[in-house]
């Protein structure tokens, strides 16, 4: 356990983001927009965890994030935890939550749908968290978790 | 804001009655001017002929001009051009679009990209609200009211939109009883047997006609296409199962209405065609006042 710690060092302040599966590290790094800030961004993949096996997690140095920016993230990593950090010591946690609207991530399964074919944001209304279903804004079909396909 | 009619539900009880206000003022005086000087955009991306000259007429009987295509063979848009250009170059000339579109959400689409009112004309498969309107201003006419009225779906309850749509917009009113007839391939789906049962409304489900539709007060039909089967036998097995001939009409109620957005092949046989309970060519023609009526309200001109 203490090796795992070491391979990922510790920031002095801001946000540690925990539980992600590593198969979605790079997908919650691009949603986030991480690949785009001049912030020191430090992550580690393939670490091992009881609880979801083969984590990833990542750490943002000076960078605090609103409720609505980590909810963009709720499809792909819904247990993903976020530690504030001020002074290296965790100030807060944080918890993903699935927002009511999901706008520009995913893709709509239906494929006449006209977010498939214009260079245009697809927007859902979430009708059901758990299991989560959306309603496409624009075709207005019912798109199950699994149909979802994030972009 | 402005005001547009994209999706059947986009609109509450009380407009959908302000619209059969509307329609029955059009139908007395169909020719009124309160166009005039106004250009319409009519934008038709796949051919529909019937629906557009419905639209075309009420245009032209409000004293409006008309721009735009028939197909999109005939446009920019075969030339690749994307929705949003034709709709923001669109929109620098008319005062309405009424527009129909083989993609499903374009009109949504469209009305956010324009500043001007966009009526769909249908989306594809999703939404075609001008034809539920029509339908329940025939219903509203010929049964004096909208509530408690038992309503026979009977067909493509599957894929049909217009019967999707039509069960969502009677839901809005006092005490509706369904009755579905359909094959098993074609039944109903079970999101809008759960909005029913949401709203604690009544539905029954068949295979076939029974006596039951001596109950009806509307009979709605549609069309049992074969391209929905997967398999060719099991649509000889139905197809003449859903055809509605004279003789089964013996015992309906006496101002029971038969209604059917057409085209129909065989669905109705043409025996139905002289009696007073055929309503379906009439209900066609309430189409013109009722789309006037949309017109006149999304423009606010009434
Ligand atoms: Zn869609």
């Amino acid at each position: 356990m203490a090796k795992t710690k070491l391979k990922v060092s510790a920031i002095k302040d801001g946000t540690v983001i925990d539980h992600i599966h590593t198969e979605n590290l790079f997908k919650v790094i691009n949603i986030l927009g991480l690949d785009k800030i001049k912030n020191q961004v430090t992550f580690g993949m393939n670490l091992e965890s009881k609880k979801i096996g083969g984590k990833a997690i990542i750490k943002i140095s000076n960078k605090f994030f609103e409720q609505e920016e980590i909810n963009k993230i709720a499809m792909l990593a819904p247990n993903a935890n976020l530690n504030v950090i001020r002074d290296y010591e965790v100030v807060e946690k944080k918890i993903v939550e699935i927002p009511d609207q999901i706008v520009g991530i995913a893709k709509c399964f239906n494929p006449k749908c006209i977010s498939n074919f214009e260079h245009m944001d697809s927007m859902f209304t979430v009708v059901s968290k758990n299991p989560l279903e959306v309603k496409c804004h624009y075709c207005e079909k019912i798109n199950t978790k699994e149909q979802l396909i994030i972009k | 804001m402005k005001k547009d009619l994209i999706s059947i539900m986009d609109f509450n009880r009380d407009e959908y009655m302000r619209i059969m206000e509307l329609a029955a003022d059009f139908e007395k005086n169909p020719n009124q001017n309160l166009l005039e000087g106004k250009v319409v955009a009519s934008l038709f991306f796949e051919p529909s002929t019937r629906t557009r000259l419905s639209f075309e007429t009420a245009i032209s009987r409000m004293g409006g001009r008309i721009v735009g295509f028939t197909d999109s063979s005939s446009s920019s848009v075969t030339k690749g051009e994307t929705l949003h250009d034709t709709i923001r170059m669109v929109n620098n000339y008319a005062d309405l679009i009424v527009m129909r579109h083989p993609l499903e959400g374009s009109a949504r689409y469209a009305s956010e990209v324009a500043d001007i009112p966009v009526i769909n004309a249908g989306d594809g498969a999703n939404q075609h609200p001008t034809q539920t309107l029509l339908d329940m201003y025939s219903m509203l006419k010929t049964q004096g009211t909208l509530d408690n009225l038992n309503i026979f779906l009977v067909g493509d309850l599957k894929y049909g939109r217009t019967v999707h749509s039509l069960l969502m917009a009677m839901s809005q009113f006092e005490n509706p009883i369904f009755n579905f007839i359909a094959p098993p391939e074609l039944a109903m789906p079970i999101e809008y047997k759960k909005y029913l049962d949401s709203k604690g409304i009544r539905y029954f489900e068949h295979t076939e006609f029974t006596d039951i539709i001596s109950e009806a007060d509307i009979v709605y039909m549609t069309r049992v296409q074969k391209e929905r089967f997967a398999d060719p036998i099991e649509y000889e097995k139905v197809k003449n199962v859903y055809i509605l001939r004279n003789s089964m009409l013996k015992n309906t109620k006496e101002n029971m209405k038969i209604l059917h957005p057409l085209p129909r092949v065989n669905e109705i046989h043409v025996d139905v065609d002289a009696s007073p309970k055929a309503y379906y060519f009439t209900q066609a023609l309430n189409g013109m006042y009722t789309r006037e009526a949309i017109i006149a309200h999304t423009l606010g001109l009434k």
